[in-house]
């Protein structure tokens, strides 16, 4: 049976275990006068009897699934005499068969192909069907010993409630499946990466060349991955970005806290948060297309020379985006400032500016430092713009007209169009989204901390 | 103070002094209210310019130059004799076109000029006339009058034309422009509203390419998205908010979820490329492993507006319940869920925006493959709407320039109705306590 047909028919005996754990448990209590005498509801014993019926069926499905392709897949290699050694090799000698099986053949069928593409079609039948009887079997059979439960003492509503406990902590728990997923992910390939290329060369060589020779004699193809050209890009795009948005924002979020009248605020405000929803291609787009050739005509009609691709659009553009990310964050902590404070300071003769600058910036400080190192992670993990606009060259430049390049635009250089999972090139995408990944973890966790120990301030 | 008192100034010094301290003060007062009235002005001015940008240049993308000519679906031509599915595969459909355009410009001769004729048309113009011919047997040997699109150098010239009176040339010739120049006079060439580029898939010809294809796609993973993302987000919330215990394992679960929440997209994307498609084996470019990827980043979105809008259900309403004999499950789904129900909705759908707008993680797990075809489900190759613009933003034929704007124009006016959807649920559901 087809997966898809197999799942609707395992709905379907859910819902009938739901009914007849039901009407089960309505017969049971009829002897003794009614629900009534029952220790539960009767949808309780319902459920409890589709829980057992669906949960373990639907779990080993989903185990089955996940699974059965590399299970297939080892027992179909395991099974040739004559394999190659690389994994690439491997990969496309499995494809052979795959479109053998699937009837679809490329190139010259040998027997061995031909034995392995029976087996693989042999091997998926069986798999099928082994499937089928486990889940059906699985489901009905437990679904049967849980009606056999039922009785007018079974506290089914807590059985039931446990399980949907133990769910609601499971998807709880997503998050940490989450952050231990990347981890995983990007520390294992990076470990990789680390035994051809040697830590203190990546973190502190000044070359970065990503094309690895595929002949001895290719030029041009050094396979150098010094990353500090790529660090001080990211800096640059980001310190401009924040050159844009700290000011912009900062000063924004101020005029609307404290001086701005109700209507002014009604309109500004969310016209400035639609900066926040646009999405980051359409900047790049900007960026690229507008800002990057704007940038590049005031240069020139001042007499400097400006590439097409420069880290001033890219980090002007970026800036922009990250306005409201500041404002609605300064916003937040300023409004957060006690009355009071300003009350006295005015109290005192201060004009409101005196109050803004020596009064409510200092009390709201943490927090504003706080939204700014959350702002500065935002702008270092910020990665469409600079991918359309900052340029691929990794230059080791401190001029923002030249282009630039980025930790985020080479690990989507390196990783985009390229299957090939052995090659330096594409581990070294890994090892720079470890990079990224810590940098921004630890501004992050700073700029919480900061923000949260201010909180507990005021409240 | 002391130093005024005390000090040998008369006291009309001592105003002046005061005077003019003030007047300074005041003229900072104002510099600094400048500053801010200049900062909102910046940002309202760089919104203003981002939409007027887009829309200048996107909204001539959606008219596209046509051509009328009147084809004869001559046999001999075509190469076929009747109409079924192999012979309409064979047939020179490209043939019929440029045999009406020479009838229309008879006096063009010579391989170059005619090659440049042929090419006022879009290369398309074949398939669409083989869909008609397919759909319409009788017309074998008959001829009628049709519009076609005409090719992209035309399409670009013709609409700058309206702009000034020279127009872009560009690759197209002089020649080409006199030819453009009579069929406008006679009324055979127009700009009409472009439906292909609500109806095709990708192409590499800008006339042909529309964002259908990644319209669907970006559906189908948005499907997956909501599916997943708002039942666990949910679930998650309610357990935090009302069942967790307050111990380590607790503050361990907040933490992750608040740094998860700052996590730059892009590292998503290389965890579904490791996880999702390396270990598991999942399909590239499928909208199911794109929906995947995307749930975790919205994970946190939604965990934390679920969060808000529980935390936002008065005590009293668990306390009546729980004295009406409830238990906490029974109090959480029965009372405090469908209360907190409508926030949580409004925090999907920005959770929901925010995944529909998103283009880096897509493309580390290969969504950006150049994909004609449109998705027929979750494990089809596929593109989004997002990576879409990415596309033809790096596509070197000035029309994609227009077709890209107008893209991003249909994106933005979708994520702009989402969240005037989820403010207007916001404030139709939400109650006062």
């Amino acid at each position: 049976m087809q997966t898809p047909t197999l799942f609707a028919l395992l709905l379907l005996l859910i819902l009938v275990a739901y009914g007849t754990g039901f009407s089960r448990a309505v017969g049971a209590a009829r002897s003794r006068g009614g629900i009534r005498s029952l220790a539960s509801l009767p949808s309780y014993y319902g459920v409890h009897t589709a829980l057992w019926c669906g949960l373990p069926a639907l779990i080993i499905l989903g185990f089955w699934l996940a699974f059965d392709d590399s299970i297939i897949r080892t027992l179909v290699m395991g099974g040739l005499s004559a394999k190659p050694e690389s994994i690439s090799g491997q990969n496309l000698l499995y494809a052979q068969i795959q479109n053998m099986a699937a009837g679809n053949l490329v190139g010259e069928a040998t027997p061995q192909l031909t034995a392995a593409a029976e087996h693989l079609t042999s091997l998926r039948q069986s798999g099928q069907w082994l499937q089928t009887a486990l889940i059906l079997i699985l489901s009905i059979g437990l679904g049967a010993f849980a009606l056999l439960q039922i009785s007018p003492e079974m506290r089914a509503r807590e059985k039931v409630e446990k399980v949907l406990r133990a769910i609601l902590l499971l998807c709880a728990c997503a998050a940490i499946f989450t952050t231990v997923g990347i981890l995983l992910s990007v520390l294992f390939e990076s470990l990789r990466f680390f035994q051809t290329v040697p830590v203190t060369e990546f973190l502190f060589g000044l070359h970065w060349s990503p094309q690895m020779a595929l002949r001895e004699d290719q030029v041009g193809s050094s396979g150098a991955f010094g990353a500090v050209p790529l660090f001080t890009g990211t800096l640059m795009v980001s310190a401009i970005a924040m050159f844009v948005a700290v000011p912009v924002g900062l000063m924004s979020a101020i005029y609307l806290a404290e001086y701005a009248g109700k209507k002014v605020r009604a309109f500004a405000k969310p016209l400035i948060e639609i900066l926040a929803g646009v999405p980051t291609v359409v900047y790049g787009f900007f960026a690229a297309l507008t800002v990057a050739p704007f940038v590049r005509e005031v240069a020139q009609s001042i007499g400097l020379e400006a590439s097409s691709e420069s880290a001033l659009a890219a980090g002007l553009v970026m800036g922009v985006m990250i306005i409201p990310f500041v404002s609605s964050l300064s916003d937040d902590v300023i409004n957060a400032v006690p009355q009071s404070l300003r009350d006295g300071a005015l109290g005192l003769g201060s004009t409101k500016s005196e109050t803004v600058r020596k009064v409510v910036i200092p009390a709201a400080l943490p927090g504003i430092v706080g939204g700014v190192l959350l702002a500065v992670s935002r702008a270092i993990g910020e990665t469409m713009i600079v991918v359309m606009a900052a340029g691929l060259a990794a230059n080791l430049t401190a001029n923002p007209l030249e282009s630039v390049t980025t930790v985020t635009v080479q690990i989507v250089t390196l990783l985009v169009g390229d299957q090939e999972f052995d090659s330096p090139k594409t581990l070294a995408a890994f090892a720079l989204g470890l990079m990224l990944f810590i940098s921004t973890l630890i501004l992050n966790f700073i700029a919480l901390h900061v923000v949260k120990k201010y909180r507990e301030q005021y409240d | 103070m002391t130093d005024l008192t005390q000090s040998t100034l008369t006291q009309k010094e001592v105003r002046e002094r005061i005077e003019s301290r003030l007047a300074s003060r005041h003229r900072k007062e104002k510099i600094f209210r400048g500053f801010g009235i200049a900062s909102i002005a910046f940002g309202v001015l760089a919104v203003l310019v981002l939409f007027t940008d887009i829309i200048s240049k996107g909204s001539s993308a959606f008219v596209q130059t046509d051509i009328q000519l009147e084809v004869t679906y001559d046999p001999a031509v075509l190469g076929i004799e009747t109409v079924d599915q192999e012979s309409l595969a064979w047939a020179n459909f490209d043939g019929v076109i440029r045999e009406a355009l020479r009838e229309r410009f008879p006096d063009v001769t010579g391989r170059r000029d005619k090659r440049e004729l042929y090419s006022l048309v879009s290369t398309g113009a074949g398939f669409a006339l083989r869909e008609r011919l397919a759909q319409n047997p009788e017309l074998l040997g008959k001829s009628e009058t049709l519009w076609f699109n005409a090719d992209d150098d035309v399409d670009t010239y013709v609409k700058s034309l309206s702009k000034s009176e020279d127009g872009f040339l560009g690759r197209t010739s002089e020649q080409k422009a006199e030819w453009i120049q009579s069929l406008r006079e006679s009324g055979e060439l127009e700009k009409r509203f472009n439906t292909t580029f609500f109806t095709n898939g990708d192409s590499r010809e800008p006339e042909q390419a529309g964002i259908r294809a990644a319209l669907v796609g970006s559906l189908f993973t948005l499907l997956v998205t909501l599916t997943l993302s708002f039942p666990i987000g949910v679930a998650a919330a309610i357990y935090l908010e009302e069942f967790a215990p307050k111990n380590r394992w607790t503050d361990l679960i907040e933490v992750n979820i608040n740094n998860l929440a700052a996590v730059p997209s892009i590292v998503f994307g290389l965890l579904g490329l490791a996880i999702f498609i390396n270990f598991f084996e999942m399909p590239r470019s499928a909208p199911l492993v794109g929906g995947l990827v995307l749930t975790l980043m919205t994970l946190p979105t939604i965990i934390i507006s679920s969060r808000a809008s529980l935390k936002s259900v008065p005590p009293s309403i668990r306390e009546a319940a729980m004295g009406m004999g409830a238990s906490r499950m029974q109090v959480v789904l029965h009372h405090v869920l469908p209360l907190a129900m409508p926030g949580m909705l409004t925090g999907a759908i920005i959770g929901m925006a925010q995944a529909l707008g998103e283009t880096a993680p897509l493309l580390m797990i290969g969504m950006v493959a150049f994909i004609v075809d449109v998705p027929g489900g979750i494990t089809d190759p596929s593109t989004v709407l997002p990576v879409q613009i990415f596309l033809w933003a790096d596509s070197p034929e000035r029309a994609f320039v227009e077709r890209t704007s107008a893209a991003i124009m249909v994106l933005l006016a979708v994520l702009i109705t989402m969240n005037t959807c989820a403010v207007w649920l916001r404030k139709k559901l939400e109650r006062r306590w």
